[in-house]
């Protein structure tokens, strides 16, 4: 079989090259810009002394220096706990709802989409309203209720292991959505045959259910990982109280006047080193196996029945969302409508002081709103498109070169979005092309952070449809373009519907290459919410967060609507 | 501008003597005669129909010193553009590095910038009637290309619910007392003006041996001069090393539990200028901003619910407030700071690691 499907692949190959090769050669070399450009200036700036000069004195200061040195090491512990409990809590939270009986596994799996599509810095400014070690909603009630003393605390955000937790409960969703449908797909013929064959669930699970969503576990500890090592908002906000760096931060801080880019870039360089290992371990780890398992003949899965532990399932799910929805999402609400954040609201500090505050006093609000839905849209509809015809291209191994395609797809995760926003801010102030001050500048950032997760996605998809079924159409006389429209596209549906939230969300959530290439006209709103907690005005941080995470639910709703009963999700 | 610069220092020096005849009216010519509100001035602002304001005033203040003036003059909208004036000096240089010029006019709490910008040649002499009129001479930039547009101490503060009056400190020596430890916010001098030019003023005379010491203290390190007031009203720390006393008045006024004290070595004293910017986008609704910022209406609106510090003679202190001339004040170098302020934040950044 597996010869076959080459043959044809090569077959397919051979002839889809001559007549898609013009848009596929423009989407490279449109990538190829997107991403190779920046990084060039990176490595170029990496090499330079103030003067100009060629200098690899900015390496020694990176691997001598303690200014660095610790804020690597923090990093790296940083990540590798992030992924590690983001895998052991979502990885079970994915099965549960993939593949039990568990009740309200809707609820659940909307209550993910919710704490996925969080702004991670609102999810961190939320989580210092509860957890700051003195004003914190969660420490006031702890002291309370146990009549400790006023210093007691039950829980400092501002440490380390704060961060790793807050970092943790806005990258969790991206191993849950992956391994909830991975084993969506997984047929259930494969579980039952094994079980007709005599094997125990435990060992169905072991041997089948397990393996199969091995590649989706491992892909999300991977992304988990690169999330929470170029993460920059949540470091910003929760570890300079805390007095410690992480690379993120350390990169932003060396732009504060007089800029010192050669040194950031050069810090910047270890974690694309990392990254690019990464993705290569991934490629081997995945590359041997095949995993299509949306094949012509499907069985739908049998869920697995909990008894009466279905309940205590369902428990412990609303247990871990507590962390990134329920509780932020309340002291958010508090805060908008207290007059001091650090009060529970109660009748004689209720106010709307802090909405006429945003909407009538505060004047960046429009433009920022304004400024954040065509970003989002725009960039959320090419980067779509690109996506697709990447994934195309590379899942289907169309050009020669798909190989540096994927890569260039997936390279963007590696660059940290504030060095990417400076490789772009200094590939765009200058002739011939002057984006900086407009909207374009933002746009491009954008479409190139976004693209490796809309890429993933849609890729997995391309990855999990069987050649054969294009085949088939194709022997049976169908032209390419119906092949595509009539079989790819809705297998697809659901994959780029995902994709195109994935980015307008990401957008949303964008913060670290807004804050190195905005202008006061180009303002975003995770920019004015970073300014405004710089100079702690949390009442109206938390109203227009709250509006944000309202557009994107209504976003994410629509989106739900107008897909239908297709069972395309934002899953 | 270097020119200039020198021919009034040259000017000074020979201040009573012969040569002053021959210096004094270029120096004359430099300053730009003093502008009134002009109804042809209102009419081509409104034209322009907007103003850009970069400022480091803090937000609420700041929004409302926008919304008095549009309200006075209809139909000019103010757009506020709010951060530390360290990030508002970088901002500038980098929007200009690019030739984007969107601002219109600026306050900084950091004095040194103007020095560099006007040495740069990017601001434009302007001076409105009331800053020759009302705003002391030593507050004002004789070339009229700046004046300073409000003052603001660097005080000591402590949330009263968490210190009771009789402990809380009176001096920064105290705040160096292991009972604070783990007690104390402060802000930073890399995004705050104010907490930049506080801390040379404060190394100059108390010297870098306080910070070191400080940093002990287990300090939590917050952004703008004006957060450290919030976090006391939050309760979420005790004591303030640093930060805005306008805001902690401001916290005050609203009901919080703080209180200021000023330090027996003295309060640093920020001066914060205005200016036009040679490039801005809508000069004449600049200029109209320039001379509002400058009124005895916006400065005492300042004052009043600001609780700023207003170098303008006809603007009253408010009441309750303990007036300038009885603090302890650290003086100010604006020169010496701009020489000092990379050396400066380099420092801190290693005393107290971020």
């Amino acid at each position: 079989v597996n010869v076959a499907i080459a043959r044809a692949a090569s077959r397919w190959a051979a002839i889809r090259l001559d007549l898609s090769s013009p848009v596929l050669v423009g989407v490279s070399a449109a990538l190829a810009m997107l991403v190779v450009l920046p990084m060039a200036w990176l490595v170029y700036f990496s090499f330079r002394d103030r003067a100009g000069g060629f200098t690899l004195a900015n390496f020694v200061a990176l691997a001598t220096d303690p200014v660095f040195l610790d804020p690597l090491v923090t990093t790296l512990v940083l990540a590798l706990s992030s992924s590690a409990i983001c895998c052991l809590v979502a990885a079970p939270m994915g099965w549960l709802v993939a593949r039990t009986d568990m009740p309200l596994r809707a609820t659940v799996r909307a209550l993910v989409t919710a704490s996925f599509v969080t702004p991670p810095f609102l999810g961190a400014i939320a989580w210092e309203l509860l957890a700051a070690p003195n004003s914190g909603l969660l420490n006031q009630a702890y002291r309370a209720v146990t009549g400790a003393e006023p210093d007691d605390y039950l829980f400092n955000i501002y440490s380390l292991p704060g961060l790793v937790f807050v970092i943790s409960c806005y990258t969790f969703p991206y191993v849950f959505v992956l391994v909830a449908n991975a084993l969506d797909r997984i047929p259930g013929d494969l579980e039952d045959a094994s079980a007709i064959l005599g094997a125990s669930a435990w060992t169905t699970a072991r041997r089948v259910t397990v393996p199969l969503a091995m590649p989706a576990v491992l892909a999300g500890a991977l992304v988990a990982f690169l999330q929470a090592m170029t993460l920059f908002g949540s470091p910003a906000i929760l570890a300079l109280p805390a007095g410690f760096h992480t690379m993120t931060t350390k990169i932003w801080s060396l732009f504060q006047y007089p800029p010192k880019l050669e040194l950031a870039a050069a810090a910047s360089l270890p974690l694309l080193v990392v990254t690019v290992l990464l993705l290569r371990g991934e490629a081997c780890l995945l590359g041997r196996r095949g995993y299509s398992v949306v094949g012509g003949r499907q069985g739908r899965p049998r869920p697995v029945r909990l008894g009466r532990w279905r309940w205590a399932a369902l428990a412990t799910a609303f247990l871990v969302l507590l962390n990134p929805v329920f509780l932020p999402y309340g002291a958010l609400v508090n805060a908008a409508f207290s007059r001091v954040a650090s009060q529970f609201i109660w009748f004689d500090n209720f106010t709307f002081a802090n909405l006429h505050f945003v909407f009538v006093e505060l004047s960046a609000t429009g433009l920022a709103f304004r400024n954040t839905l065509i970003l989002c849209t725009s960039a959320a509809t090419i980067g779509t498109v690109m996506a697709l015809v990447i994934a195309y291209a590379t899942s289907r191994q169309t050009v020669a070169w798909h190989r540096a395609l994927a890569f260039l797809a997936t390279a963007p995760m590696a660059v940290p979005g504030i060095v990417l926003g400076v490789g772009l801010f200094l590939a765009y102030t200058r002739p011939p092309f002057v984006l900086y001050g407009t909207l374009w500048i933002l746009l491009i950032a954008f479409v190139t952070i976004a693209l490796p997760a809309a890429y993933q996605q849609v890729q997995a998809a391309f990855r999990a449809v069987n050649p054969n079924l294009e085949e088939a159409s194709r022997i049976l006389g169908a032209t390419r373009m119906g092949t595509l429209s009539r079989i790819v596209a809705p297998l697809l549906r659901s994959s780029v519907i995902a994709a195109w939230c994935f980015i307008f969300i990401g957008v949303i959530r964008e913060l670290s290459a807004a804050i190195m290439l905005f202008t006061s006209d180009t303002k975003v709103l995770s920019v004015l919410i970073f300014d405004l907690n710089e100079s702690g005005d949390l009442g109206a941080i938390a109203v227009i967060g709250l509006i944000v995470l309202a557009v994107t639910f209504a976003v994410v709703m629509l989106i739900n609507r107008i897909a239908g009963v297709g069972g395309a999700r934002l899953r | 501008m270097r020119e200039t610069k020198i021919s009034r220092r040259a000017a000074l020096k020979a201040a009573g003597g012969a040569a002053a005849a021959v210096f004094a009216s270029p120096l004359r010519a430099a300053a730009p005669e003093p502008s009134a509100i002009t109804p042809a001035l209102i009419a081509a602002a409104r034209r322009e129909g907007k103003v850009a304001f970069y400022t480091s005033i803090d937000l609420p203040v700041s929004e409302r010193i926008g919304k008095a003036f549009e309200a006075k003059f209809p139909g000019i909208a103010v757009r506020v553009e709010r951060t530390g004036a360290e990030r508002i000096f970088q901002r500038i240089g980098q929007e200009y590095a690019s030739n984007i010029h969107a601002v219109d006019v600026v306050n900084s709490s950091d004095a040194a910038h103007f020095i560099a910008w006007k040495r740069d040649g990017l601001l434009a002499p302007f001076v409105p009637e009331d800053v020759v009129s009302h705003i002391p001479a030593e507050h004002r930039d004789p070339d009229g290309m700046f004046a300073d547009f409000r003052a603001s101490l660097s005080v000591i503060g402590y949330n009263t619910k968490l210190v009771k009056a009789e402990d809380a400190p009176k001096s920064f020596a105290d705040l160096l007392d292991r009972k604070w430890a783990g007690k104390i916010v402060k802000g930073h001098p890399g995004f705050s003006g104010t907490i930049l030019t506080a801390t040379y003023e404060m190394v100059r005379d108390i010297g870098w041996s306080y910070f070191e010491q400080l940093a002990r203290q287990r300090v939590m390190q917050v952004q703008a001069a004006s957060d450290p007031p919030k976090k006391l009203a939050l309760g979420e720390r005790a004591i303030m090393a640093d930060g805005q006393e306008y805001v902690l008045y401001q916290v005050k006024d609203s009901g919080g539990p703080v209180e200021p004290v000023y330090p027996v070595e003295g309060s640093p004293m920020i001066s914060s200028p205005n200016a036009i910017f040679k490039a801005a986008p809508n000069p004449n609704a600049a200029r109209l901003f320039q001379c509002f910022c400058f009124s005895a209406e916006c400065q005492q609106l300042a004052v009043n619910f600001g609780g700023m510090r207003s170098f303008h003679d006809q603007v009253a202190e408010r009441s309750g407030r303990r007036p300038l001339r009885d603090i302890k004040l650290m003086k100010e170098d604006a020169a010496a700071v701009e020489q000092m302020s990379e050396e400066i934040r380099a420092h801190y950044t290693k005393i107290f690691r971020v």
